[in-house]
């Protein structure tokens, strides 16, 4: 039984007695609590959305609470500048083509490294594990040059890759993934070792080898943990602008989203109102991936198995 | 928008949707074939390394060989030459206020201290409030919506809630409005370095923005953690009586504690590693400078890599203290085992 | 399931794989391509595009163009890795002039057309991309700055003149003051660069009040900031500001906090909040599109910054998009030719927003009578100087910049902000 139900669960009080209203008066100041949290929460948000739908004039001299009042004054100017750009199309595929193995490649290593952290010994395991951990420290600007220094002396550019008949972000998956994997790992290590030990003796019982280990049993077990750090990665892979420019540059062919709605502005920052509407826009796909891996965050997975 | 590019593009779009999986599947199947026809001892040997094989490779080749670097750098000038100390002490010049003196003051103590409680007490209240309703995933999302934000979006955002009109002018941002609408004169939120220039206010508009767009994060990891808890621990503290107070602190904060000190040793760690928020909002102006922020300007800006080094090593030194109780941790796990 | 199921369903797929990607095309010109990084986003892309486009049609390059607002990041680690663009346009020269000097661009002298350069071009250009002798940068499109706009009817409502001298400045400042309005709008917000539009102010200042060799003198960092030269400018520009900023409309706190494309739009208001605002030629866009109903010279015109000193009257300062090659191939000698021609600035001139430097674009070129009148400043000029601060090293134009936003934050701290800048003086220049 959930948390959820086993609060839900209907009172046992008398209807009426002091102790049944105390426990409804206590479900009332929840539900308030928890609505006026979000609502404020969302404020900033519902100010971007009115704001993209104002035209620049109308954002530059009054807040975005006045759109909700007569002179209405809503425009869907910016959403038209927005979708007016012909290389839209290309750079959401582009963001794709770099998100969907930024986020699988990292999340995969690390879960095979971690399930070596957790559950395997091996010489320094410690110490490689705390490495794992500060190296989340350093800051992604220190990389840049030694990084694409050594791409440029290997021959992963962009102009090779294409040549070769081989997709152009191969460099930049690579450098994601390797930003990504201190953080996966972290997170995944944690998570497989407070799996019980039951679960590996009665496998090893059953004679179950290494891989059906961990394609059988870890990973199901560990849903809810993959979900969130697939979300994370690729939500930070998504919305990433400097490290594509880095890696990949701004050409329209392999530029992704990020790059081609920074330039809705001009040099001069001129344009803001545009990204209102490019930032509500952008969020979408990201918020699709959520709501689609929320069902992975059940409980009651761990229920039930290692019992019979 | 033309779309016929996807049609194009199908190869690519198939090397790596189904290319990418396959490979790695491939190699960890692949490897443990090798494995098992090794003779029974070398097994535990040989297998970890090939588990962890990749992970480390990546790691010590995008961030561990640039980070050694950046350490050797660090002790050099701009031409190469050894200098010892030299570009540490540039940095460290002009206690209090000079050098990177304000960053440190900026990461070490106001970020780390409220960025780290702010976005933990509420992701964590957050995460047991919502557990408790029917309308979980609505209120989850919205919380989360955030997160789907670039950090430029973000910018924008809260621009716009700190925008300030002069008194007397209609305000056209949101926490002026609500404070005009008290009768109180608009403040510059992100300018002004109430009190009396110890920069306090604009730092925390600064970690309330950061905040707004982390907690969802935050709340997600704790929410998994906090389904992980059997429902069947919980109902059993209920039959004996304990109170929801009670049950969360003896009962969910404890069972909780390693993701806690995950997710608070990861929001540490962003802490000192703030940068986005700074770059996009002040520019370090107003006293609101951070150590990635400086680190930037010195290599981009002053093309003094060498003195950019240095921050980053300080940056790095700031957070051992964190994988120390961090090491602690896994000797107490382990050590329980 | 058994492992050699495994590997055979991994075998075929693999092999699936590697079908799709020998399937895949790709294609090859046959005139080349060429590499450009520049700033330019949003509808300057646009212009940008249709200024290639006549040279793309008739040489048949392909032209792969990159835009960033962090081009110096970008720059300096392509640059790094050995990896550069072939060509790269910056708003200011500061950062390829540091490429320069470091050698990683080249010389143009016997690369591009030196003699229709120098035959259109006024000295000052070229002067301004000559690094040790050599030339490395041209010049493509420009600005020009000190001038005062203003909106002739709160002018005529008033009946305020336009003003003609320094002095005749300081009084029409204190009558509005005294008129119970502000007279000035300032707005220095403006994201990495904040605090420009006061470095503006101060330029223009030093170059009117002290005359070109202070100027000089002061971009090329032997000219102290502790001087009396230059403390003076900051001082007057404090008297344009009022004690406690109160000349300005909304005192610091605005300054700080309003990006400087949002400052001048005051003057638009119902009453006039402000009725003077300081910007370059380029600001007309950003009224055009917070008051769409705005007609150039009608509900907005300009006078320029009257001259401080009479030795040097007829000053101004003047900014523009510098161009440096990285790789010397063809297609880049091909477009930094083209690129300086007349032709090709007039296309984007047209567009509006911009003055070409080319002393062969015709003056008809310029879409709005307030463009013309800007151009018609630029080639009449006596003492055209280039933007100091752009001239200036990296970290001693961001320094300027921050003590604008320090000297404006509390005018009585100017000593100890010009101390420090000598301190980034001492160091910058190396």
């Amino acid at each position: 039984m959930s948390v959820a139900a086993a609060a839900r669960t209907e009172s046992t009080a008398a209807v009426g007695s002091g102790q049944w209203i105390s426990q409804r008066l206590g479900r009332i100041v929840l539900h308030v609590v928890v609505i006026g949290l979000t609502l404020a929460w969302v404020v900033p948000t519902l100010g971007l959305v009115l704001s993209s739908f104002r035209p620049f004039s109308a954002i530059a001299t009054s807040g975005w609470w006045a759109a909700i009042s007569p002179p209405y004054a809503f425009t869907l100017d910016n959403y038209n500048q927005l979708f007016a750009q012909s290389n839209l199309g290309t750079a959401i595929f582009n963001s794709f083509m770099v998100s969907v193995p930024s986020t699988v490649i990292p999340v995969t290593i690390a879960a095979f490294a971690a399930y070596a952290f957790a559950w395997m010994k091996f010489p320094a395991r410690d110490w490689i594990f705390l490495a794992f951990v500060g190296l989340l420290a350093v800051p992604l600007q220190l990389t840049f040059i030694p990084v694409l220094k050594f791409y440029v002396e290997h021959g992963i550019t962009i102009e090779n890759l294409t040549a070769l008949n081989l997709p152009p972000w191969v460099g930049l998956w690579l450098a994601h993934a390797g930003y990504g994997l201190p953080f996966s790992t972290y997170l995944l290590a944690n998570f497989f070792r407070a799996l019980p030990s039951d679960l590996f003796e009665s496998a090893e019982i059953d004679g179950a080898g290494t891989l059906t280990v961990f394609f059988r049993i870890i990973l199901p077990l560990s849903v809810p943990a993959l979900a969130s750090l697939v979300i994370f990665q690729f939500l930070w892979v998504w919305n990433d602008l400097l490290v594509a420019l880095i890696y990949v540059g701004g050409s329209p062919e392999v530029a992704p989203l990020t790059v081609n709605l920074a330039g809705l502005t001009n040099s001069l920052g001129q344009g803001y109102q545009l990204l209102t509407a490019a930032a509500f826009f952008s969020m979408i796909v990201p918020l699709v991936v959520f709501l689609s891996l929320q069902r992975y965050f059940v409980r009651g997975i761990l229920a039930g198995s290692v019992k019979g | 928008m033309d779309f016929s590019i996807l049609l194009s593009d199908l190869p690519t779009l198939v090397v790596v949707i189904v290319g990418v999986p396959i490979v790695l599947a491939a190699y960890i199947v692949g490897g443990e074939y090798v494995v098992r026809r090794l003779p029974d001892k070398n097994r535990p040997q040989v297998r970890p390394w090939i588990w962890v094989g990749p992970a480390i490779f990546l790691v010590a080749a995008i961030l561990f060989i640039p980070a050694i670097f950046t350490v050797i750098q660090s002790f050099q000038d701009n031409q190469g030459n050894f200098v010892g100390l030299q570009n540490y002490a540039n940095q460290l010049a002009d206690f209090p206020s000079g050098g990177a003196w304000i960053a440190i003051r900026n990461n070490i103590i106001i970020w780390l201290i409220f960025y780290t409680l702010f976005v933990l007490a509420f992701g964590l209240a957050l995460a047991v409030l919502f557990d408790r309703v029917a309308y979980e995933t609505v209120v989850k999302s919205l919380i989360f919506m955030p997160m789907a934000i670039s950090s430029v979006a973000l910018g924008v955002i809260w621009k716009f809630m700190f925008w300030y009109q002069p008194p007397g002018s209609a305000q056209t941002g949101t926490l002026n409005a609500i404070v005009t609408f008290f009768h109180h004169d608009p403040v510059a939120w992100l300018q002004d370095q109430w009190p009396n220039g110890l920069a306090i206010l604009n730092n925390l508009a600064l970690i309330g923005a950061a905040t707004w767009g982390i907690t969802g994060f935050a709340m997600v990891i704790l929410s998994a953690a906090l389904k992980g808890i059997p429902g069947e621990l919980l109902e059993a503290a209920r039959v004996d009586g304990a109170g929801e107070i009670t049950i969360f602190r003896r009962v969910i904060f404890p069972l909780m504690m390693p993701t806690i000190v995950v997710v608070g040793t990861t929001l540490v760690i962003f802490a000192l590693k703030a940068f986005d928020v700074v770059y996009v909002m002040t520019n370090g102006n107003y006293n609101t400078d951070v150590l990635a922020f400086r680190m930037y300007n010195l290599l981009y800006l002053s093309h003094n890599p060498a003195g950019a080094s240095a921050v980053a090593i300080i940056l790095l030194i700031a957070v051992v203290p964190v994988l120390i109780f961090n090491l602690r941790q896994f000797r107490a796990v382990e050590a329980r085992r | 399931m058994h492992s050699s199921s495994l590997v055979r369903a991994l075998v075929v797929a693999m092999a699936a794989v590697f079908t799709a990607v020998a399937c895949g095309t790709s294609s090859t010109g046959n005139a080349g391509s060429i590499k450009i990084l520049a700033a330019w986003s949003g509808q300057e892309q646009a212009s940008f595009f249709a200024v290639l486009k006549p040279w793309e049609d008739k040489t048949g390059i392909k032209v792969n163009y990159e835009y960033s607002r962090d081009l110096d990041a970008l720059l300096t680690t392509r640059v790094g890795a050995g990896n550069p663009p072939d060509l790269a346009a910056a708003p200011s020269p500061t950062t390829l002039t540091n490429f320069a000097k470091q050698g990683k661009v080249i010389a143009l002298d016997d690369k591009i057309d030196m003699t229709s350069l120098k035959a259109n071009y006024s000295q000052s250009w070229i002067d301004l991309g000559t690094i040790n002798g050599k030339l490395y940068e041209t010049f493509s499109w420009v600005a020009v700055k000190g001038l005062i706009w203003y909106d002739p009817k709160n002018f005529q409502a008033k009946s305020y003149n336009v003003p003609n001298s320094w002095q005749s400045l300081m009084d029409l400042q204190s009558t509005i003051k005294g008129s119970g309005v502000t007279p000035w709008c300032v707005a220095l917000e403006s994201g990495s660069a904040s605090g420009w539009p006061g470095s503006d102010w101060l330029k223009e200042i030093v170059l009117s009040q002290s005359g070109p060799s202070v100027y000089d003198g002061w971009v090329a960092g032997t000219q102290k900031w502790t001087s009396p030269e230059i403390k003076s400018a900051f001082t007057t520009w404090g008297q344009v500001l009022g004690a406690n900023d109160s000349n300005v409309y909304g005192g610091k706190q605005f300054m700080l906090a309003t990006n400087f494309g949002d400052g001048g739009t005051h003057m638009f208001d119902n009453p006039p909040k402000c009725y003077m605002h300081n910007q370059a030629s380029f600001i007309t866009t950003f009224f055009t599109s917070a008051v769409p109903s705005l007609q150039p010279v009608t509900d907005f015109n300009f006078f320029p910054l009257p001259d401080i000193t009479a030795q040097y009257a007829g000053a101004h300062v003047v900014a523009g998009d510098s161009w440096a090659m990285f790789r010397d191939t063809s297609q880049a000698r091909s477009l930094m030719n083209y690129l300086i021609t007349a032709d090709a600035q007039t296309i984007w001139v047209k567009r509006g927003g911009k003055i070409s430097p080319n002393k062969q674009t015709a003056l008809d070129a310029y879409p709005d009578p307030l463009t013309k009148e800007s151009a018609q400043i630029l080639v009449a000029t006596k003492i055209a100087k280039y933007d100091a601060t752009d001239q200036m090293p990296a970290d001693m134009r961001a320094a300027a910049w921050k003590a604008v936003l320090d000297f404006v934050g509390d005018q009585s701290k100017l000593d100890s902000i010009l101390k420090t800048l000598d301190g980034v003086q001492a160091t910058a220049y190396k």
